[in-house]
């Protein structure tokens, strides 16, 4: 299932709606990045919620996510991560290495809003 | 009769199939909401190794006694190339791919038995469970 993605002012929110393939995570990395260049966005908040396992696969791809948009003027916030799953993820070694992550939308918001205020760009 | 789940494993779509199925299992069997999600996490290492390393294979998902406790026990099987040092590829972050080297020892980790055999040229066969305790 493909990742909806919006547009909200300088950053674009994807929210993750059920389980994810393979095959979708990394349809997700390519439309953010094509996404990140049409709309010319400051950040990308990644909405995690919905997902029930996060294994090496699908961190390896947000990791990448991440780096990626950073190499294309963004910052990534990854948003949501579930306290089952956050506990599965550091049993199996898993970490988001420099990733920011926030605890809801709300959060990752102020948090993007943050970081990119002092570069001059007004959100919206 | 205890009920067998098998799953064919031969697409990334597989994969998800085989944790929600293992999901589902783990709850019927009374699992608690993270144990559950730590089941479904170690299936979906466990199947996406078949698949990266092995092309494909199957999962069994099934409940287990042994007379005193009972829970869950995984089965993943495959006909692929085999590993050839087995303790070098239970070591964190030990690939032999691009991926993270993360996937058996973290399964062990997940689960309270973990065994794994494997003959180069024949397959792999790793075998884990998780007990019930509440
Ligand atoms: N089913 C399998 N068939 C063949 N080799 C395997 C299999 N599962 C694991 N391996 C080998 O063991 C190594 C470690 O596996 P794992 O810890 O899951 O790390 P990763 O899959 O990220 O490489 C793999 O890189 C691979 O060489
Ligand atoms: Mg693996």
């Amino acid at each position: 299932m493909r990742v909806p993605i919006h547009k909200q002012g300088s950053y674009l929110i994807a929210s993750i709606q059920a389980a994810l393939t393979d095959a979708d995570l990394l349809q997700l990395q390519d439309d953010l990045s094509s996404k990140v260049g049409h709309y010319r966005s400051r950040g990308a908040i990644v909405d995690v919620t919905a997902l029930d396992v996060m294994d090496s696969f699908a961190v390896r791809t947000l990791r990448s996510i991440a780096h990626m948009l950073r190499l294309r003027g963004a910052e990534t916030v990854i948003v949501g991560i579930q306290p089952e799953v956050a506990f599965a993820m550091v049993q199996l070694g898993l970490t988001l290495e420099d990733v920011a992550t926030a605890l809801d939308l709300e959060e990752g918001l102020a948090y993007l809003y943050e970081l990119t205020k002092k570069s001059g760009h007004k959100n919206g | 009769m205890d009920e067998t789940i098998n799953v064919t494993i031969k697409s990334d779509t597989d994969i998800v199939l085989a944790r929600e199925q293992g999901r589902a299992l783990a709850e019927k069997l009374g699992f608690t909401q993270i144990e559950m999600t730590v089941i479904a996490t170690a299936i979906s290492e466990i199947a996406r190794n078949i698949i990266e390393h092995a092309n494909s294979g199957e999962i069994i998902l099934c409940e287990h006694h042994n007379g005193v406790r009972h829970g869950i026990q995984i089965i993943a099987t495959d006909q692929g190339p085999g590993i050839p040092d087995v303790n070098k590829a239970m070591q964190d972050d030990y690939s032999t791919g691009k991926g993270l080297g993360l996937g058996l020892p973290g399964s062990k980790r997940l689960m309270d038995e973990f065994d794994i055999q494997s003959t180069v040229g024949g397959g792999t066969v790793v075998v884990m469970r998780k007990w019930k305790y509440t």
